[in-house]
């Protein structure tokens, strides 16, 4: 018969902590974890999908190219690249940089980037699509306003299509979430490893993975919230969004 | 600069990283299968007039879309092998990890599966359904014999789509140590210290593939809208 004890998360560690410290301690690299990347993956994302948009053939084909990369091999691949691969190919006195950086800083930087691009080229395919759904009325406008290309994209293409796809890139927004937990693959200690570690530690299995489970659940209900309420602030009147 | 040395490739290397493709592809098609038809399933019932049905199917799909896919594996790898050995009485020794991951993974899939076929089925235009029902037809037989055929086309390129995310995702079950295709790739190259070439490896196996697959999404896609 399974002992319920949900007293086990007050319960000291041996290190000074309680088992919640452990947990929220995870939830905060979770958290931390995906907004960085997103922030990266936000900034890519919309140049590379302008990229894709631009009538200079050379580079559109690089970015989409970067785009199918990025999305036909498994995050987790990415992941262990960036971590285990990419230190040996930096020149030598950056590698080592690197390499002599504390395990947290290093764990840490090597998801942030990896989720950051990976994020990066799903955002770019949504900022492309909505570009694209403008047709050519806009750009044709701006451009015989007298507006140079940059222009155009700058106060008139980036600033509609980026409310057109809001609803897209908010789930995506809860995905960049879910996906950092790829990053306790690589031993970084966030949520779903804490989950893991509590386990291991307190043989309290249910109890530990009820919490884990709940505070993804907040941390997805509270980015739905802060997307919906973003949602309503840029709507554009009048205009269908993209699916 | 680092030396490449893709010697590691030879000897019976490559055969090792075949069966573990193997592994990867069991996975895969299981999932995929049961994904489909558990997840047609939940379709259904979210469409269903019972509104209890509904909200169970409802329920079930969130909550399996805001949990990373990691948690679950961890879930079927650590919590429910506990629970089935104690329920079955199963000897601690019995190796259930290949049954968990396929567990975890069809269950899991159904979720993303039942979104592409709601949206299947919503993109058959609700005349249809009339039709069949006045030429007589019960509502399960209109479904599976008109509706389902149409929405079965629209959302190909869906499906194809989703089948290589999953693709992608069964290397997630490094978490159980199982020796899929990645597991094998990583394993080799911790052991011969050649994780760089391995890696490098891994991934240009897992491009080609997926780069084929999503150009068959490309081909349904245009395909469809035809």
């Amino acid at each position: 018969m399974y002992h319920w004890n949900w007293g086990v998360f007050f319960a000291p560690t041996g290190t000074g902590d309680t088992y919640l410290g452990w947990l929220l301690s995870g939830f905060g690299l979770t958290v931390a974890l995906g907004l960085v990347a997103w922030v990266i993956a936000l900034v890519l994302g919309i140049g590379v999908g302008v990229a894709r948009t631009l009538p200079q053939r050379p580079v559109s084909i690089l970015a989409a190219a970067y785009v199918e990369l990025l999305r036909d091999i498994p995050l987790m691949v990415q992941l262990f690249t960036f971590y285990f691969v990419v230190p040996e190919l930096l020149p030598a006195e950056m590698g080592m940089r690197v390499k002599r950086m504390n395990p947290l800083a290093q764990q840490f930087l090597a998801a942030a980037i990896c989720l950051g691009l990976y994020t990066s080229a799903r955002i770019a395919e949504q900022v492309r699509a909505g570009i694209g759904s403008l047709a050519s009325g806009p750009r044709n406008s701006a451009l015989a306003l007298g507006l140079t290309l940059p222009q155009a994209y700058r106060h008139v293409l980036l600033p509609l299509a980026l409310r057109i796809i809001m609803p897209p890139l908010s789930s995506e927004f809860m995905t960049v979430f879910k996906n950092s937990a790829v990053a306790s693959m690589i031993g970084l200690l966030e949520l779903a490893a804490q989950g893991r570690q509590l386990v291991d530690y307190t043989s309290q299995p249910y109890e530990a993975f009820i919490a884990v489970t709940a505070l993804y659940l907040v941390l997805n209900m509270s980015a739905l919230r802060v997307m919906r309420w973003v949602e309503a602030r840029t709507r554009v009147p009048g205009f269908a969004t993209v699916k | 600069m680092y030396r490449f040395d893709f010697s590691v490739l030879g000897g019976n290397t490559l055969q090792i990283l075949a069966e573990g493709m193997l592994v990867t592809l069991r996975i895969t098609g299981t999932a995929l299968a049961a994904g489909l038809v558990l997840g047609a399933l939940l379709a259904v019932m979210r469409g269903s007039r019972s509104r209890s049905l509904a909200w169970i199917a409802a329920a079930y799909v969130n909550l399996f879309r805001s949990v990373p896919l990691v948690m679950v594996l961890l879930w079927f790898f650590l919590v429910v092998p506990q629970f089935l050995q104690g329920a079955l009485g199963l000897s601690p020794t019995t190796d259930v990890r290949m049954a968990s991951a396929l567990v975890a993974f069809s269950l899991f899939e159904a979720a993303y599966f039942a979104e592409i076929v709601r949206a299947g089925i919503a993109s058959v235009p609700g005349g249809q359904m009339d039709a069949a029902r006045a030429l007589g037809m019960p509502c399960l037989q209109a479904m599976r014999l008109v509706v389902l055929p149409q929405a079965l086309r629209n959302m190909a390129p869906m499906i194809v789509t989703q089948a290589m995310v999953l693709f992608q995702d069964t290397a997630l079950v490094y978490v159980s140590a199982l020796a899929d295709f990645f597991g094998r790739a990583y394993g080799i190259g911790e052991r011969s210290g050649r994780i760089v070439e391995m890696l490098l490896f891994a991934g240009a196996v897992y491009f080609a593939i997926c780069f084929a697959l999503s150009l068959l999404a490309r081909g349904l896609r245009s395909r469809a809208q035809r």
